[in-house]
């Protein structure tokens, strides 16, 4: 099977604390690099997302950089007001115009995600009270990768995950206590399938 | 369209339909766009791929050969960034507090604004050396590799519905006066002053290929290098290094950083978390 190199987050309304529970289960070996958009509000407190996290899981967080690398074991987030894209072994950001009235937009994350690593992509999509992230959600699935989204009936907010079930039907679906663990069988199956 | 081919049997061709259509560009009409980040690039020519009611990149590719008016719809995509007055209040606050008191040193200043696009930034920067005496004996140049969004940045007019939101981005700023008095309204535009933009010099300048035309003691270039691949940054910021002033400065967007750059070396930081630096002696 294709190797798992890059876990892609997708959440919004109630993310923090969804996020926060998935980072959770993984360890600080972890074989993947993970990349993150949090719907958040531009002119909130700076970097804030990122210690909370950071204290509170065994990986790296920290807010993306321009064309800053990507590592197994480092979770990057989008900076409040730039989408967030990934390239080959690094990410990079944008201005464009907000999708959706986001920015970061998770369709753009989940999209570039699909377009750099393919099938050794896996998309998460977690709680939130919009679409976005569905059309992203989708693209990874159709590039053979993996496509995980909470449970909608236990999830803080269901529109998000419904709406990606609804475009991804194929698609995981987990609770959100069940996600870390899952993302770790994955990235731990297909490294022993490494030579 | 054969959408579920392998993953990688499409990421291939789709790359290949892109470097086509990039080299068919360069040849064409110029311009360059082959050092691009990939990601953002391949997001702007796929919008503009729907937009002309095409399916793939290599239609694309036909119609921009046949058609000089489609290569302009495509420049304007691949070109206009968005932006707003004040953007980030913090750093103007920090070049305001930081570097104008350096600018103040020289009798006779130049800024130059790489990438200007519609010109939010040239006014509010304008507006800021003005409140400090220094608009009168400064010369902004102000480039752009697009030429409609010169045109816009010349007419300094923005829209109404804006100016709430840049008020407030003003007043965080560190603004000193009501707003209001730089600009009037005319319909649903704000017409700003143009004794703000009367020592600007607007003209088209590419990033990628045109060369050092002035040595600056202030260039600005923010959340444009972010479009570019980590090779076309290092150029670029060569070009920067060629165009600036001994003790010059160089301020950055937010997100962007010279850490992983060649040239980090060249320059300390004035105030790190704006990413606003001075070159070294």
């Amino acid at each position: 099977m294709t190797r798992l190199e890059l876990v892609a987050v997708g959440a919004s309304w109630g993310g923090l604390r969804a996020i926060e529970t998935v980072l959770g289960y993984l360890p600080e070996d972890f074989g993947a690099a993970v990349v993150i958009a949090q719907h958040r509000q531009s002119g909130g407190q700076e970097g804030m997302l990122e210690h909370l996290l950071d204290a509170r899981c065994a990986l790296t967080v920290s807010e993306a950089e321009d064309k800053q690398r990507l590592a197994p074991g480092a979770v990057l987030v989008a900076p409040a007001d730039y989408h967030l894209l990934v390239e080959r072994g690094a990410v990079s950001l944008s201005v464009d115009a907000p999708l959706h009235f986001s920015r970061p937009s998770i369709d753009v994350l989940l999209g570039s995600a699909a377009d750099a690593y393919g099938a050794g992509t896996t998309g998460v999509l977690l709680t939130g009270a919009n679409a976005d992230g569905a059309v992203g959600l989708a693209k990874i699935a159709a590039r053979g990768g993996t496509a995980i989204v909470q449970n909608p009936e236990t999830a803080e907010r269901r529109e998000m995950p419904e709406a990606a079930l609804w475009a991804t039907p194929e698609a995981r679906v987990l609770e959100l206590e069940q996600i870390g663990p899952a993302l770790v069988e994955l990235a731990a199956s297909s490294a022993g399938s490494l030579p | 369209m054969a959408l579920r081919v392998s993953g990688d049997a499409h990421e291939a061709r789709e790359r290949l339909e892109i470097e086509l259509l990039l080299e068919a560009i360069q040849r064409a009409y110029g311009y360059d766009f082959r050092g691009y980040a990939v990601a953002s690039l391949r997001r702007r020519l796929w919008h503009r791929v729907y937009g002309e009611g095409l399916e793939t990149i290599s239609g694309l590719q036909e119609r921009i050969l046949h058609e000089p008016a489609c290569m302009d719809r495509l420049l304007r995509d691949l070109s206009i960034n968005v932006t707003e007055m004040f953007r980030d209040p913090s750093f103007h606050r920090a070049l305001r507090a930081h570097v104008f008191p350096l600018l103040r040193t020289y009798p006779f200043i130049r800024v130059w604004n790489a990438g200007c696009s519609t010109g939010e930034e040239i006014y509010s920067v304008a507006i800021a050396l003005h409140e400090e005496g220094l608009l009168e004996r400064t010369r902004i140049y102000a480039t752009d590799i697009d030429e409609a969004a010169l045109e816009r940045a010349r007419s300094g007019a923005f829209p109404l519905e804006r100016m709430q939101f840049y008020t407030e981005n003003y007043q965080r700023a560190g603004g000193k006066e009501s707003f209001s008095r730089y600009y009037s309204t005319d319909g649903n535009v704000a017409r700003f002053d143009p004794a703000l933009a009367a020592g600007t010099v607007f003209a088209q300048h590419n990033l990628v290929t045109d060369g050092s035309f002035n040595e600056f003691q202030l260039i600005v270039c923010r959340n444009v290098l972010i479009y570019f691949g980590a090779e076309l940054q290092e150029k670029v910021l060569g070009l920067f290094g060629a165009s600036m002033t001994r003790l010059g400065v160089l301020a950055l967007g937010r997100k962007e950083s010279l850490r992983h750059s060649r040239h980090a070396d060249e320059y300390e930081p004035i105030v790190e978390a704006e990413k606003i630096f001075r070159r070294r002696a």
